[in-house]
């Protein structure tokens, strides 16, 4: 769990977070209600968790609320992972 | 009873000049749409009344009067002079929607710049495109955003200004200026720039099916149009707290999300924050909104979450809904009528025309999913595909077209006459962009399809052209397909829009890798970031395909409009020019 948490936290970072910026993100940073990450964006993200952790997501799992932070989003691949 | 009253009786004697009567417009007044939206209202006795409520994310709330504005637009005209910019030049606004955003939108128009409002999600080759397309001299942005711009500032020989005006003067770099307008001091006098009827104002960019994004030019006199739809298609009165959720980056956020409602002296909301259904419904609640513009994609989006949302929000405030930027299908439309208790009435117009140009009326009867019929003053028709005649026959489809004269169409695309003179069906080939624009026997093409049925309702069918609709944005294809090969992998790239249930398209695209590079997951997620960062979010592929070998011409031209007849399940036309194998 806190593997993947790692990995989800780190690949936002790296993807949405400019190097420079100040922000402090953590797990429980609000991803799509803060705009870090746009609803658009959220695709990349989500194909990003169905290649790592080899799950289909459908489209009303995805959701913005269910995206919002790296915590919500482990909780929902957690689900397909049993 | 609405502001426009019977639609059918507001098309006998129509004229224009109503705008005028609506605003209570005396012969000799100052023309400026930023004048107008600040100085004006607090002229006419409403300096202390709210106009903007705006709110971002984590609790973030502030509220500013018709003064407050009027004084902030000042300060950015103010400082924007004091740099050595002048009227004509223009001036890039790239942020979030903060309320400097607002502020200098107005205050560029009021010292006589023109305004070139640019969405922020835009990557940095997106933004030099624009900038270059635009000899951009100055820039308006924020810490957040700078970033893009330093990037290609050594690009960009005609940009010399760029001024931060939001977070941390300190991380300024080079020649970067600071300037946050509320902390500077107030400037309670500015003399506005007295505009002409056809003095450039806003220039916005769209995309087109081939070549780069246009820049699609206004003037001052759009406020006419503006004005009128405002008030008798969003029906907005003095005591109405209205919010358009469009992005000034985009016309719909500018023509709507400021001049038509601020013009009128109306309290608009503000939300500067990612999406989320509860947030939007408790920004409603919050702020008792009652008029409320907003897109199809959105409202899909709204639907898909249900009604137990809206039940645990009191919306009882709204009493109008409108929708913009693509076609609002039936079901939404009945789906928000019984949610809501009202239907959003569908408005349709692009960039091009300014302001709104077919819609739906309060008390005019709704057909769900139609467009809805033209405004008063608009001379619209389909146009038979191949021969540009106006079509009689109900429920054919043609060319969505419009006599040129309207007063918030756009007068040219910016050092793009030909392509100007394209939009114009039965143009003579050596007209000017002033001829076209005023020549009444002409068709302006919008590059939308529809047909009209007996009682004189639009249907609206589909694009003319490879342009993709995406959540009621245009991206055009060539240049994410331009984007696409600058990417290590990839060899050759075509883009279409793909069906999508909430956003109408989305971007697929098809590549062809170079040798040496295999398709996987891992290289998939690659292009589309790296799309998503140059480009933009709008722009990035949500599906990639790949392909040995794309489909071309015999001359060698990519066949995009294959790929989009197989995607689509059409008919693929005719393949005989299709290169053989």
């Amino acid at each position: 769990m806190d593997e993947m948490k790692d990995a989800v936290l780190e690949y936002v970072i790296d993807e949405y977070v400019d190097e420079d910026d100040d922000m402090d993100v953590g797990f429980d940073t609000a991803l799509i209600s803060s705009g870090i990450v746009d609803s658009f964006s959220m695709v990349s993200l989500k194909v990003f968790l169905e290649k790592k952790y080899n799950i289909t997501l459908s489209d009303g799992e995805a959701t913005p609320e269910a995206f919002d932070t790296v915590t919500s989003i482990v909780e929902l691949v957690n689900k397909h992972l049993g | 009873m609405s502001n426009i009253g019977s639609y059918e009786e507001r098309l006998k004697d129509f004229d224009w000049g109503i705008a005028k009567e609506v605003l209570g417009w005396e012969d000799g007044e100052l023309l400026n749409i930023g004048h107008i939206c600040s100085d004006r209202v607090c002229a006419r006795g409403q300096a202390d009344k709210v106009a903007l409520i705006w709110e971002g994310f984590g609790g973030k709330k502030r509220t500013y009067t018709f003064d407050d504005l009027r004084v902030y637009s000042n300060g950015f005209a103010k400082f924007l002079v004091d740099r050595g910019l002048k009227p004509g030049d223009r001036i890039c606004i790239f942020m979030d929607k903060i309320p400097s955003l607002y502020f200098s939108f107005l205050g560029v128009l009021k010292m006589g710049g023109i305004a070139q409002p640019l969405f922020s999600a835009f990557g940095d080759e997106s933004l030099e495109v624009r900038l270059e397309s635009a000899g951009t001299a100055a820039i308006l942005t924020t810490r957040k955003h700078v970033k893009k711009v330093r990037k290609i500032l050594d690009k960009l020989p005609e940009l010399k200004h760029v001024i931060v005006v939001e977070g941390d003067e300190s991380k300024l770099k080079g020649e970067e200026m600071f300037f946050d307008v509320e902390a500077a001091p107030r400037v309670e006098e500015f003399e506005s720039y007295v505009a002409d009827p056809e003095t450039p104002s806003v220039l916005h960019y769209t995309s087109g099916t081939t070549g780069q994004p246009k820049g699609a030019q206004h003037v001052h006199n759009s406020i006419w149009g503006q004005v009128l739809t405002t008030s008798w298609v969003l029906d907005l009165r003095e005591d109405d707290i209205y919010w358009c959720t469009a992005d000034p980056g985009w016309v719909t956020g500018t023509s709507y999300g400021i001049i038509g409602p601020w013009s009128l002296g109306v309290t608009q909301c503000v939300l500067d924050s990612g999406f989320t259904c509860a947030r939007w419904y408790e920004f409603i609640q919050d702020n008792r909104i009652t008029v409320w513009y907003s897109a199809p994609t959105a409202i899909r989006s709204l639907m898909r979450d249900g009604v137990e949302p809206v039940k645990a929000h009191d919306l009882s405030s709204l009493r109008h809904l409108a929708s913009v930027g693509e076609p609002l299908n039936a079901e939404a439309v009945i789906w928000s009528e019984e949610v809501y208790g009202l239907p959003f009435l569908d408005t349709f117009w692009q960039t091009e025309t300014g302001a709104m140009m077919i819609s739906n009326y309060p008390d005019m009867p709704i057909k769900p999913g139609s467009m809805g019929k033209p405004f008063p003053g608009i001379e619209a028709a389909v146009l038979d595909l191949k021969t540009h005649e106006p079509i009689q026959e109900p429920g054919t489809v043609g060319l969505i077209a419009f006599r040129p004269g309207w007063p918030a169409m756009f007068r040219e695309y910016r050092n793009k006459p030909d392509i100007y003179r394209s939009k114009f069906a039965g143009a003579p080939e050596d007209a000017t962009p002033d001829e076209l624009r005023t020549n009444t026997d002409l068709w302006y093409v919008s590059g939308d399809r529809a047909s009209i049925d007996a009682d004189g309702y639009y249907w609206f069918v589909g694009r003319d052209d490879d342009v993709i609709n995406t959540g009621g944005h245009l991206v055009g294809p060539f240049e994410i397909e331009s984007a696409l090969v600058e990417h290590e992998a990839i060899a050759e790239a075509a883009a279409i829009g793909k069906p999508d249930e909430v956003n109408m398209e989305v971007v697929k695209a098809f590549v062809s890798l170079k040798p040496g590079f295999e398709p996987s997951g891992d290289l998939e997620l690659s292009i589309m970031n790296f799309i998503r960062k140059k480009l933009s979010p709008l722009a990035m592929p949500q599906e990639i395909e790949y392909m040995e070998k794309l489909p071309k011409t015999r001359s060698g031209k990519i066949l995009r409009r294959y790929l989009r007849a197989l995607e689509w399940g059409e008919d693929v036309g005719d393949l005989s020019t299709l290169e053989d194998d």
